[in-house]
């Protein structure tokens, strides 16, 4: 007997578990830096889809406000089928339609308010699921989660890549079902096309990586889930009354365009009115893209670079 | 089954001169502070040797938890040196994160998951190939006799079930090392001899060795073969619990006597065995003595073969809270952490008794 299979007989327990072979060793831990990756996107995944409710609570206020906002707000119906009338001018109903395409064309790139907020609300949800991607690192933290993770040789930025592909994932699934909505209660789609589709999804994606590295960065030290909550609360208005997600950059002032311009959910919401809605856009779409990419490039690295300074104390 | 083949051929550790034993874990003067101010591990300086059970025994706020932090790798030393399995903790973290298992204090599975889920999770951190963690996932809910629940969600599980999950999770990897920190927190008398049992399982079958912190007195009594006393981030003691016992000075015998006015002390003293005699009073005597079963008897035939009658006598043997006294000088039981720290207890307890 060799001295190996003596110290193993030594360590044999008496009717114990039985023995799976050579296979059990700790040599078959896994060297991929990218272990784990799938594994911790996963399990954000499955408390995701496992918990119905939650998924529809998420969509009820993207659709309450397509309903409610983009229905009510019918800007169309203003100018045209007689709204209005001037005293002492008989103006053919035509011209009037006419006049009010015209103007909807104008300011909103498409004839109908509808379509032109369905496409908003699609970059809505990505920014309020990204928002709250960094909810869960907070917890994490809280419930010792986050120092269990911490011992095993996961690599720190798998931790914060896969709360930002959770987040991705949940967006875009999110922004589909909210986009099968829209089309269902009446938006445009007479200049849908797959191309179109996969675009603006790809524009959404990209917007959604951004958004959620940087809200996850202000969650990485973060022990109290009220600072989170109040951080969301402080960000998410401006940053979507500050867009084109509503209503036109063109017809606000001067230095809330210039914010328009920054900000990256006007650049998401441009690709998709001219990919989905055929409508003119703000920027031309490779340059729209380009500005995406840099944003969500730009944000994952400094994300990962903080994981790694920020996670180990 | 915990294959050592190659762990032993393996082996980093160093042969110590006490008793042969290896040093699976060497801490050199490791020091902690937080925010420049607070001191939570002041120099601690010890040995952990393969296959024991080394329990770090103190107060809530004593720096358990922070020392576990650091060798884990989960805290920054401010200074000092460790190494776990051969590894420096700062130089190869990940190479010490994959030969160690951690059972935090908290609850850390994940409660919407069941408990297949969560083990096979952390089988997925540590990058274990599905072949190999599925039949591991087996056995371990099979020694912590979690088969009938394994397909539940967790936040069914009671505080036992919880930790008892906890447990398998961080031998998912087949640790050569498990750390745990607190593992009996919040549960009653029965559930933590079941964990204490599993425990022990773990260093008699698989020869592991095991690093605990714990604050209760009989836990580090019941468990472990060696204990460090730390009390306000410095380590007071290390020792076996028997030494750590002996080291008042052995049993403490008390006798009553019929009242004279002769001094019993001399003759106290000369019987084998017998190192201190104190007068309490006139018809009392309170012995320090080693062997104090043997030495008793020994006692009383000495007094009665000059004539003098015992009526009343009494033997206690030290225990761990009396050492704990005598080196801190409070009571273990008065003790209590700052206020996040019981903040943070009380969640787990909370918890733990659902």
């Amino acid at each position: 007997m060799t001295t190996a299979e003596a110290n193993k007989n030594l360590v044999q327990p008496a009717g114990g578990i039985p023995a799976p072979g050579d296979k059990s060793n700790s040599t078959i831990i896994s060297s991929s830096p990218y272990h784990g990756l799938w594994a911790l996107t996963n399990r954000e995944l499955k408390k995701w889809y496992k918990n119905p409710v939650i998924l529809l609570l998420s969509l009820i206020q993207p659709v309450l406000w397509l309903g409610l906002f983009g229905k009510a707000m019918n800007f169309g119906a203003i100018f045209t089928d007689g709204a209005f009338s001037i005293p002492g001018l008989n103006i053919p109903k035509e011209i009037i339609n006419q006049l009010g395409t015209m103007l909807m064309l104008n300011v909103f790139g498409t004839t109908d308010y509808f379509s032109f907020l369905a496409v908003g609300m699609l970059s809505f949800i990505v920014l309020f699921t990204a928002m709250f991607s960094g909810m869960s690192i907070v917890w994490d933290r809280r419930l010792g989660t986050l120092n269990k993770v911490m011992s095993t040789p996961v690599a720190r930025g798998s931790i914060v890549m896969s709360k930002i592909l959770s987040s991705v994932i949940r967006s875009l699934v999110q922004a589909s079902i909210i986009l099968v909505l829209a089309v269902l209660l009446g938006m445009n789609i007479s200049n849908i096309t797959a191309i179109g589709v996969l675009g603006t999804f790809a524009s959404l994606a990209l917007l959604s990586f951004g958004f959620s590295a940087i809200f996850l960065m202000l969650a990485l030290r973060s022990t109290n889930q009220n600072t989170q909550m109040a951080v969301v609360n402080l960000l998410n208005l401006p940053l979507l009354f500050g867009s084109n997600a509503l209503f036109p950059a063109s017809f606000m002032p001067e230095w809330l365009q210039a914010f328009v311009k920054i900000n990256p959910i006007s650049y998401a919401t441009d690709i998709g009115r001219q990919m989905l809605l055929g409508a003119g856009g703000m920027g031309t779409l490779a340059f729209d893209f380009a500005y995406l990419t840099a944003f969500a490039a730009a944000f994952s690295i400094v994300g990962i670079m903080l994981s790694w300074r920020l996670l180990s104390k | 089954m915990f294959n050592l083949t190659n762990v032993v051929m393996e082996m980093n550790g160093e042969m110590d001169a006490n008793g042969g034993r290896r040093t699976i874990m060497q801490i050199r003067d490791l020091k902690k502070v937080f925010n420049g101010t607070v001191v939570a591990v002041d120099g601690v300086t010890f040995d952990v040797y393969e296959g024991e059970i080394f329990g770090f025994l103190g107060p809530n706020g004593a720096g358990k938890t922070t020392t576990i932090s650091m060798l884990t790798t989960l805290l920054r030393p401010t200074s000092g040196t460790a190494t776990v399995c051969g590894f420096d903790i700062l130089k190869e973290p990940n190479e010490v994160r994959k030969r160690i298992g951690v059972v935090p204090q908290e609850y850390t599975a994940d409660e919407d998951l069941t408990g297949y889920e969560n083990i096979m999770f952390c089988a997925d951190l540590y990058g274990i190939p599905r072949r190999i963690s599925r039949e591991r996932a087996d056995e371990l809910l099979r020694l912590v006799e979690l088969e009938a629940a394994k397909d539940r969600k967790v936040e069914t599980y009671s505080g036992g079930m919880r930790r008892r999950l906890e447990l398998a999770c961080g031998l998912i990897n087949h640790p050569r090392v498990l750390f745990l920190d607190e593992p009996t927190l919040g549960l009653d008398v029965q559930t933590r001899a079941a964990v204490w049992q599993y425990i022990r399982k773990l260093k008699e079958e698989y020869g592991m060795t095991l690093f605990l912190t714990t604050h209760y007195l009989e836990e580090a009594d019941a468990l472990c073969d060696r204990i460090a006393i730390i009390d306000h981030g410095k380590i007071v003691k290390i020792g076996s619990p028997k030494e750590l016992k002996d080291s008042l000075g052995g049993d403490v015998i008390e006798l009553g006597v019929q009242e004279s006015d002769d001094d019993l002390t001399p003759l106290i003293s000369s019987v084998q065995h017998v190192k201190e005699v104190k007068r309490v009073s006139p018809s009392e005597y309170r012995i320090k003595s080693e062997l104090g079963e043997v030495t008793a008897p020994m006692v009383i035939d000495a007094l009665r073969s000059k004539g003098y009658r015992v009526n009343k006598i009494s033997l206690t043997r030290p225990t761990l809270d009396q050492v704990y006294l005598e080196l801190t000088g409070k009571s273990i039981r008065e003790e209590n952490g700052d206020r996040t720290q019981a903040m943070r207890q009380r969640m787990i307890m909370r918890r733990a008794r659902r």
